[in-house]
């Protein structure tokens, strides 16, 4: 586009709603075309569009965090305000030596890192199997994405009762096998493995959604060439085609760890309550926990303030990434 | 769609080179093999939704006498489940679409206005890398760093007041509670709005709105008359995605609505203290319940199954 059509176009909309041109003309030119000058030719026109939603979501998101930072330095807890004449550290070295925390940290961790390299894996198999020219392929996608638009708190009950010792499926088959009972929830070593297999039943879809169209992405001469060079199958996608994925993987992990992140509705949903059952706390439910049932608020915010800077240590990268690749 | 006609026509020549003429008399073994592990794990993904199915209709008996995922016999089949949860949840519903579907269609729109403001208008990209990226960060927020000042910002607007009148007319004043999920929903939900219409403006036609800017057409009147008649197809993937979303979303109505007792309570609150008791738990009546909550994005997914995969896979 060049500078005269830019010209044009200015003039062309002074015509056409006149009474922005009009109130422009009240406040002065030069502070808009100053703004433009600087920052392009259609800023101040198009921030009609893009201003006022990017104002809710700063204030809505950005707003907050910063605000939930200075909560966090606060001793607020109980009823009232927050006294933001005395903020320190206290709630995050109280934070360190609470062995509460540093247990759902580490369950945060070990449910991110597992439940995120579970579902891609099995992800990637199922689109891989899809892909195989089937017939009814949308069906089995349909079905095998359908989880998904279920609700964490429907999937929880679903999977209460699966887990459920004297009568749920999983213990029904395992018995059948000739294996003893599992107390899926009830056992504080078992019961993050067992979210974690729900959680992957539910997210699986999606991966294979996010490969599929990686997988589609990649020319067919890719294929032929592999098989004309007599590569097995196998050797085929090892080699030539899972290689290609890196950028569906990369976005499928980082919205997956998200999910993870925010497993807090699975959770609570399981039992009903802001408790989970032992040894599946992690730092979602305890942060709410804190807050909204022990009104401890500047604790809580301090647990929220970890949460993020783990989101922010994913998404940062991926942003990065993003941009170098021209995506923003 | 045209992605599938290329891929099927490669992956026909990659896998079964040869065999395309016969292949009904050929029956391969490698396809039998195929064939039954897509079964397979088709009834992996079925079994909770199938068990949980047969469950709501047993009766208590039924449901400690029988396989979980065997259906109900004569004397172990009961609506009263499904009876029971529908007047648990009834007004749930009511409650959850009175905000779902204003936040929904209010998100859309405003995302629809951002992501036009930010591809299609010329200025600098410098400065619009990082307004974008605020809003693509924006997606991946986890909900717990803004839920302490989010109680205390509402806790300080003075909703119920202005409300007033609502309350004169006889409405249970709970219902702020469905204002402050509208707009809070309509706040979170513009991050994934505003990214999935980008990248489908993105991929617009230049040469239109090069030609209506030529005209001298306003970025107004280009949006009004060129995008928005052309965001069709797009609006309906970011409908059904919000929708589902904000329909399905718990952590916000448990801090904004709170209680299981109020009148304004959503679906989602009720249904996860469903048939949890000190005596117990009312497995049948979990399951209906899961199922009354869960029917409408149900409905949507069936009906919108292509959209929603692509506003997953975006």
């Amino acid at each position: 586009m060049t500078r005269n059509t830019d010209t044009g176009d200015d003039s062309g909309d002074a015509v056409t709603d006149g009474g922005v041109a009009e109130e422009r003309g009240g406040s002065g030119f030069s502070p808009i075309d100053a703004l433009n000058e600087r920052f392009g030719s259609d800023f101040v026109e198009s921030s009609q569009f893009w201003l006022p939603p990017f104002l809710l979501v700063g204030l809505f998101v950005y707003g907050a965090i910063i605000w939930n930072l200075l909560i966090s330095l606060t001793d607020f807890s109980g009823f009232g305000t927050p006294d933001y004449g005395d903020l320190d550290l206290e709630m995050y070295s109280r934070a360190l030596a609470d062995s509460g925390f540093v247990d759902a940290a580490i369950n945060t961790f070990v449910l991110l890192v597992g439940f995120t390299l579970v579902t891609l894996a099995i992800g990637l198999g199922l689109a891989i199997l899809i892909d195989r020219n089937i017939r009814f392929e949308n069906t089995f996608r349909t079905i095998y994405l359908l989880p998904m638009s279920l609700s964490f708190v429907v999937t929880a009950q679903f999977w209460a009762w699966m887990f459920n010792f004297n009568n749920g499926v999983i213990n029904i088959v395992i018995t059948s096998l000739g294996f003893g009972r599992v107390n899926w929830i009830g056992n504080p070593d078992i019961v993050l493995w067992a979210v974690m297999f729900a959680l992957m039943w539910q997210f699986a879809g999606y991966a294979m959604v996010v490969f599929l169209a990686g997988l589609r992405a990649i020319p067919n001469e890719h294929y032929e060439a592999a098989k004309v060079d007599g590569a097995s199958t196998a050797r085929m996608y090892w080699r030539v085609i899972i290689p290609q994925l890196k950028g569906s993987t990369i976005s499928a992990s980082v919205v997956l760890m998200v999910f993870a992140l925010k497993a807090f509705d699975f959770l609570y949903s399981l039992v009903g309550g802001y408790r989970p059952p032992n040894g599946s706390d992690i730092l979602a439910t305890k942060m709410v926990r804190e807050a909204y049932a022990n009104l401890n608020w500047a604790y809580a915010s301090a647990i929220a303030i970890t949460l993020f800077v783990m989101t922010l240590g994913i998404v940062g990268p991926y942003l990065y990434y993003q941009y170098n690749r021209g995506n923003l | 769609m045209n992605d599938d006609a290329r891929t099927d026509g490669g992956t026909a020549s990659a896998t079964d080179s040869g065999a395309s003429a016969g292949a009904l008399a050929e029956v391969d073994g490698y396809r039998v093999l195929l064939y039954l592990g897509l079964l397979g794990i088709l009834a992996f993904f079925m079994i909770p939704i199938e068990s949980g199915l047969v469950t709501s209709f047993k009766t208590s008996t039924g449901v400690t006498g029988s396989l979980p995922f065997a259906p109900p016999t004569g004397s172990t089949f009961t609506l009263e489940k499904w009876r029971t949860a529908f007047d648990a949840l009834g007004r749930g519903l009511i409650n959850s679409a009175l905000y779902a579907i204003p936040a929904t269609v209010i998100s859309a729109l405003l995302g629809s206005f951002a992501a036009y403001g930010l591809t299609q208008s010329d200025w600098k990209q410098r400065y619009k890398a990082p307004v974008l990226a605020l809003f693509v960060a924006g997606i991946f927020i986890p909900y717990q760093a803004v839920l302490v000042p989010l109680s205390q910002f509402w806790s300080m607007i003075p909703l119920q007041d202005a409300l007033g009148f609502l309350w004169a007319l006889g409405i249970n004043n709970d219902y702020t509670g469905i204002f402050e999920l509208i707009v809070t929903h309509v706040a979170y939900g513009l991050p994934i709005c505003t990214v999935l219409f980008r990248s489908y403006y993105k991929n617009m036609s230049e040469e239109m709105i090069e030609a209506a800017r030529l005209d001298g057409a306003s970025i107004r009147r280009i949006y009004r008359r060129i995008v928005l008649p052309l965001s069709g197809p797009m609006f309906a993937v970011v409908l059904i995605y919000q929708f589902t979303q904000i329909w399905n979303d718990l952590l916000f109505t448990l801090v904004l609505v709170q209680t299981e007792s109020s009148a304004a309570a959503p679906i989602v609150l009720i249904l996860a203290g469903l048939g949890t008791s000190l005596e117990g738990q009312d497995f049948a009546l979990r399951m209906a319940g899961a199922f009354i909550a869960a029917l409408p994005t149900l409905a949507v997914y069936i009906a919108f199954g292509e959209e929603f995969a692509e506003g997953v896979a975006t």
